[in-house]
């Protein structure tokens, strides 16, 4: 018999007052019996809606029906048939806009904890097992994977498991991409990112870092000179966006991508041990509200600011960031204050920030995306006192790559343009995915993306 | 890893090192920047390259013990090896097609002059070297900047080398003795870099200067870097680090400089102790 329990399983995680003052990770994740009982209440329904939800079309009810029997070793081996990276997705994927979005259950009651089980096998399977590389027939052709966040090492890794010789070139000085960068260590540990780079390095692919394509080789050298017979270029996302306001170069503004570089890959929240610092005042607004605000806010927030606000220009239903995030967020006592866009930023006279203006907004007719437009309410401005102001309003893709290759099509917003199904560009062996072709989007799209490439190159260098 | 491949002391603050880093070196132009890092504890430095050699694989570096990280760097010997090096980062300068060039070094700022003024006396340009020092025991590069230029004018603060005054005082009497210059390269501290702009402007001469603000990756991710330009918000990394003096924003350039004065302050102090600490031991 099916569990018909209306909710899920409750994960274990970090109370709310004690995880905002550390960088450990929040949820704690199920134990074995957790992991069954939640395993049980899905229906393992024949039409598998959550399957199409999935963008790596991971077979989930397959996998959940394992974890119901206990055979975690073998759910763990259904997951990874179509995704490679299932400890970093059961984190961060958006699944309640995915396959939790469509699971028969949701219709009355929250639906199967899919994000939640995925995490545990891959947890499981990290603590129990020892990950053998597999033996594979060299094809001894040469491929190179540009930048190493989630699309290059989901295409390097299928790539090297064909048989081919792969390079990773990683601008930064550890490889990872926006999964060390970006998101913190209260979200996604970056030891267990560690891990699932040195599963990748056990393919036999190599990862040099400190390697700056477009400067110190462009996309043609690769090609003509060090002898790669394909490119996959998966250089992320990761020009920050600025509002264009008064104050914005005022000292104690971040944009969200320095100021997480800084907490994240620099360490800086175990300053002085490391050297990199970071400025937090008692008072911060975080601008925005997507998944990267919620990061910024909830690690000022850890760092011993007092009054923490996002303030986004539209409502909580329109806000992109995950759901659990919000409410993570929420928990931890970040201030919400919606419907307020940012007019001016305030500054002392020394030049550090001493406040926010912003004014209310109303949501008029819907825009372009489908959301209510936000427009403001005349003479509604108000400050906010703050000392830190951190911009997470968007990035894209950095035009380094497309302004020093010939050939390579780009749109005028800077996204490499390339086929959907393939990755494909519109220079010959050259192949995009994830971020630098979309924008800033999701993990797991852009692993879906490395995954597509890595099949396409395969066709074109058998055919060639 | 990168090694050290040579170390010399040019005086008592500033330090030159070779590095091995091939890929860099072959690429490397006057007016580039390289980022390092020398342990996994480290921050990341950007310093602009003062040489390069493609034949041999190394990039040169200058350096001014001013804070925690260049006086650990200065602790290293040849042999010894940085975590990181990346590179080269930034536009080159764009020195073709100048006649005469004052080229204008302030302290440290010497050794990122020194390439400039290398490249444009072998494009053939005339080449004026203006070098500026607190004291005359300060000095560094003579014999190199003279062997790259056509007059040589060194002054300090102090007047120690017979030559007192600041570079600025030395670069109007040379446009007032009659000498025309189509170009004003300053390199140096933000506040030497404002006064020579300021001076050229007078006389309409254009100016480049080189900014070297706080930066994380150097390619334009982060944004700590921006500074302002003609009215625009500008990335130093990726829009530079050359700039038009007369459009720079030196004041705020400034005022973003003092950002981490303190926590700056905090962490030379902790590499003091520990270095005072391993002495006594």
């Amino acid at each position: 018999m099916p569990n018909m329990s209306l909710n899920k399983v409750k994960i274990p995680e970090q109370e709310p007052n004690v995880r905002n003052k550390n960088f450990l990770e929040v949820a704690l994740g199920y134990t074995e019996d957790m992991a069954k009982e939640e395993a049980q209440r899905c229906l393992n329904c024949k039409h598998r809606p959550c399957v199409a939800g999935c963008p790596v079309n991971v077979q989930i009810p397959d996998f959940i029906q394992l974890v119901a029997e206990g055979k975690f070793e073998e759910a763990y081996y259904k997951i990874t048939e179509t995704n490679s990276l299932p400890a970093i997705c059961g984190r961060v994927c958006p699944q309640e806009s995915q396959c939790e979005k469509l699971c028969v259950r949701a219709k009355k009651g929250e639906s199967v904890g899919i994000g939640r089980l995925e995490r545990f096998v891959a947890d499981w399977y990290m603590a129990n097992r020892e990950v053998k590389p597999e033996k594979v027939k060299k094809l001894n052709k040469k491929v190179a994977v540009v930048g190493s966040g989630p699309a290059g090492l989901t295409c390097a890794g299928d790539l090297a498991k064909m048989g081919y010789d792969v390079t990773v070139f990683e601008a930064f000085h550890t490889p990872g991409g926006v999964l060390m960068y970006g998101i913190p260590e209260f979200r996604l540990p970056k030891a267990l990112v560690q891990r699932e780079i040195d599963n990748v390095r056990s393919l036999g692919v190599e990862i040099k870092t400190n390697m700056v394509i477009g400067k110190v080789l462009s996309i043609d050298e690769l090609m003509e000179k060090e002898g790669f017979e394909a490119v996959f270029i998966g250089s992320g996302a990761g020009l920050p966006s600025f509002m264009g306001i008064e104050g914005e170069n005022l000292n104690g503004v971040y944009s969200a991508n320095e100021f997480l570089t800084r907490i994240n890959l620099m360490k800086a929240y175990k300053f002085p041990e490391y050297d990199t610092p970071v400025k937090v005042g008692k008072n911060v607004a975080v601008v925005g509200g997507g998944n990267v605000a919620m990061d910024a806010a909830r690690s000022a927030k850890r760092l011993g600011a007092e009054n923490v606000y996002i303030v986004y220009r539209r409502s909580e239903a329109e806000m992109p960031a995950r759901l659990e995030e919000i409410h993570h967020a929420r928990e931890e006592g970040i201030i919400f204050k919606l419907l307020s866009n940012p007019t001016r930023i305030l500054g002392t006279e020394d030049g550090w920030v001493k406040g926010i203006e912003c004014i209310e907004m109303e949501l008029g007719e819907p825009d372009a995306s489908g959301r209510r437009r936000p427009v403001p309410k005349k003479g509604s401005e108000f400050v906010l006192d703050v000392e830190t102001v951190i911009i997470a309003i968007g990035q894209t893709p950095n035009p380094l790559i497309v302004s020093t290759t010939e050939g390579l099509d780009s749109h005028k917003w800077g996204g490499i343009i390339a086929d959907d199904e393939t990755g494909a560009t519109s220079k010959k062996g050259v192949f995009a995915g994830g971020d630098a072709v979309t924008g800033a989007a999701t993990v797991i799209l852009a692993m879906g993306a490395g995954k597509k490439a890595a099949k396409a190159i395969d066709e074109y260098l058998r055919n060639k | 890893m990168y090694k050290i491949v040579r170390k010399e002391v040019l005086n008592s603050a500033v330090k030159l090192m070779e590095i091995e880093a091939p890929y860099v070196a072959r690429k490397a132009e006057p007016g580039q920047f390289i980022i390092f890092r020398i342990d996994e504890n480290g921050e990341r430095v950007p310093l602009t390259i003062a040489d390069s050699d493609k034949e041999k694989g190394t990039v040169t570096i200058i350096f001014q013990e001013v804070g925690k990280t260049t006086k650990q760097l200065g602790t290293l010997e040849e042999g010894d090896c940085l975590l990181d090096f990346v590179g080269p980062l930034g536009k080159a300068s764009h020195l073709e097609g100048y006649k005469k060039v004052a080229v204008i070094g302030g302290g440290l700022g010497t050794a990122i002059a020194y390439p400039q003024a290398k490249k444009l006396h072998k494009l053939g340009a005339e080449v004026h070297v203006i070098t500026g020092f607190r004291s005359k025991d300060l000095i560094i590069l003579e014999k190199e900047m003279a062997e790259v230029s056509d007059r040589l004018v060194i002054a300090t603060d102090d007047g120690s080398n017979g030559n007192k005054g600041f570079v600025t005082d030395m670069l109007k009497k040379l446009i007032e003795e009659g000498n025309r210059y189509d170009l004003v390269i300053a390199i140096g501290p933000l506040i030497m870099m404002k006064m020579v702009s300021k001076l050229t402007k007078e006389y309409g001469i254009k100016t480049l200067v080189s900014m070297n603000p706080v930066m994380i990756d150097g390619t334009g991710m982060c944004g700590g870097c921006r500074l302002t330009v003609g009215g625009k918000t500008k990335f130093a990394c990726v829009d530079g680090p050359d700039f038009d003096g007369h459009e720079v924003d030196f004041d705020e350039a400034m005022r973003r400089q003092m950002m981490y004065k303190n926590e700056e302050k905090r962490v030379l102090e902790a590499h003091e102790c520990r270095m005072e600490g391993m002495k006594n031991a």
